[in-house]
């Protein structure tokens, strides 16, 4: 089970590159499919049907100006949105592509790093990910930036609750906080839905406050407010914030992919293949959740979040535990 | 008011549908919508069928004008220097592109139609100087044509060129 350091560190090249691909392609198939349900055509002017915007989009952040305001805390200011992003694409290292490989004796495993807890792992960044949400805003001394982290963190916070006591009922189905174990007992069971399905539900819901989308894009709110945490941000710093938002849209999905949709299996053994078609399909829902839904009022949210999401969270994971151990 | 759980699954449907038709945006560039009949576009200055210029330079239009763009230096008109039809013609006569906001005042202040608004509407240009438009650009025929509105059916597809702008 094994594998030499040198085959993780080649796996990790690659999988940060396929994020990072993934990233820059999401943002421009969101706007794409953004606009058709608009009945807009979305970016079609770089290259045939828009397709090198993202590098166009790159291009632009790199040559801006990364202005800082003269009252920033400098470091902090400048630490915060690497923070952010560094976090979000390390949260990729446990999610299993496959189901490992031999290649000429090697063994390969599907995900990069296999680490026992890696449930807990993904959690773990994802809270420390919000530090760069939290600093970034404060350290800009703005009070528009301020005021904007606050309510981000608030609303992080809050669901992140809600979030984690979602997967319960799946780690006590999957009986292991290890993300490949997880998949191995969907492939041999059913995918996680089927028993799960509330539990799904309330991940998902609380999945799109946590990387604050619409109808929960509060944070950002483009229509209504200045940024947010991120106001005081230019340039590429802007980037990499909007990239860690990104691509923790994208970890999110993949771990509702592993967790309730049996990751990588299914029929005809294609399997990365397949763990990149249901992560495609998850987020087309989010981004059809985007266009659909109208952002909900502050006091809404909490109030869902707290009142509706975490009970029901609650119980679900209780029903769960109690029918677990009766049959 | 209640949550409407029923209604707003309906909305999924209505975005999803949207998916499947086609966009309704104008590919601005290539496709030129026509501009209606009596679009206030850059200006125009005209001269009579013998050739003088119907401006007195009176600078009626730059009293009227409410973003103070138009400068008009008017001299006498003289047997051997015969500008205008009347005592006095325009000697300097600039718009300020960049500050006007065609509002159309001009036109209506102007005692002898010397002035109006024509259709043409792509007047970006690199350099602010640029932006001030002489007494010669404004006499010459616009060099872009830019393509009408049938008056009756106005968002026609087919436009057509007005002789007067």
């Amino acid at each position: 089970m094994t594998e030499p350091w040198w085959i993780s560190l080649v796996k990790a090249a690659i999988v940060v590159n396929v994020v990072l691909v993934l990233f820059a392609y999401l943002t421009l198939v969101e706007r794409k499919v953004m606009g058709r349900m608009q009945l807009r055509y979305g970016p079609n002017r770089a290259g045939p049907y828009g397709l090198l915007q993202p590098i166009a989009d790159l291009v632009k952040l790199v040559r801006k100006e990364a202005f800082s305001p003269s009252s920033a805390i400098e470091l902090p200011y400048i630490l915060a949105p690497i923070v952010s992003a560094f976090t979000a694409i390390a949260a990729f290292a446990v999610i299993p592509w496959g189901p490992g490989w031999t290649v000429h004796g090697w063994r390969i495993n599907g995900e990069v790093a296999n680490v026992s807890i890696g449930l807990l792992l993904v959690f773990a960044l994802g809270s420390i990910g919000i530090y760069g949400f939290i600093v970034g805003g404060w350290a800009s001394e703005s009070k528009f930036s301020i005021l904007g982290s606050m309510r981000t963190c608030a609303q992080l916070v809050s669901y992140e609750v809600s979030l984690a006591l979602s997967v319960l009922g799946v780690v006590m189905l999957g009986r292991s906080l290890n993300l490949a174990e997880i998949v191995h007992r969907q492939g041999e069971f059913l995918p996680f839905v089927v028993p799960q399905f509330v539990g799904m539900l309330i991940f998902f819901v609380a999945g799109i406050a946590e990387t604050s989308r619409a109808p929960f894009d509060l944070p950002e709110a483009e229509q209504e407010l200045v940024a947010g945490y991120h106001t005081e941000y230019s340039g590429m710093r802007w980037g990499l914030f909007q990239m860690a938002e990104y691509i923790n849209l994208i970890t999110l999905s993949a771990l509702m992919v592993t967790l309730f949709f049996s990751g990588w299996h299914g029929p005809w053994g294609l399997g990365p293949l397949w763990f990149l078609l249901k992560l495609a399909g998850t987020l087309f829902v989010f981004i059809w959740l985007r266009t659909t839904l109208p952002r909900l009022r502050y006091d809404q949210l909490m109030r869902f979040g707290w009142k509706v999401l975490l009970p029901a969270a609650t119980i679900n994971a209780l029903v769960t535990a109690l029918l677990v151990v009766w049959l | 008011m209640s949550p409407q759980p029923y209604s707003s699954l309906k909305g999924f449907g209505v975005t999803f549908k949207q998916i499947f038709k086609k966009p309704i945006t104008q590919q601005y560039p290539e496709v030129r919508r026509p501009v209606y009949p009596r679009f206030r576009g850059r200006h125009r200055l005209w001269t009579h069928a013998n050739g003088l210029e119907k401006c007195v330079g009176c600078s009626l239009c730059a009293a009227a004008c409410p973003a103070d763009c138009i400068r008009v230096v008017p001299a006498e008109n003289t047997p051997d220097n015969r500008v205008s039809a009347g005592e006095r013609y325009a000697r300097i006569y600039e718009i300020n592109m960049s500050r006007c906001i065609f509002c159309g005042y001009c036109e209506l202040a102007c005692p002898f139609d010397a002035i109006t608004l024509g259709n043409e509407f792509e007047l970006s240009e690199y350099n602010r100087d640029d932006q001030i438009y002489t007494k010669d650009m404004l006499l010459a025929p616009p060099v872009k044509r830019v393509p009408v509105a049938d008056p009756v059916l106005f968002d026609t597809p087919i436009p057509f060129y007005k002789t007067s702008s």
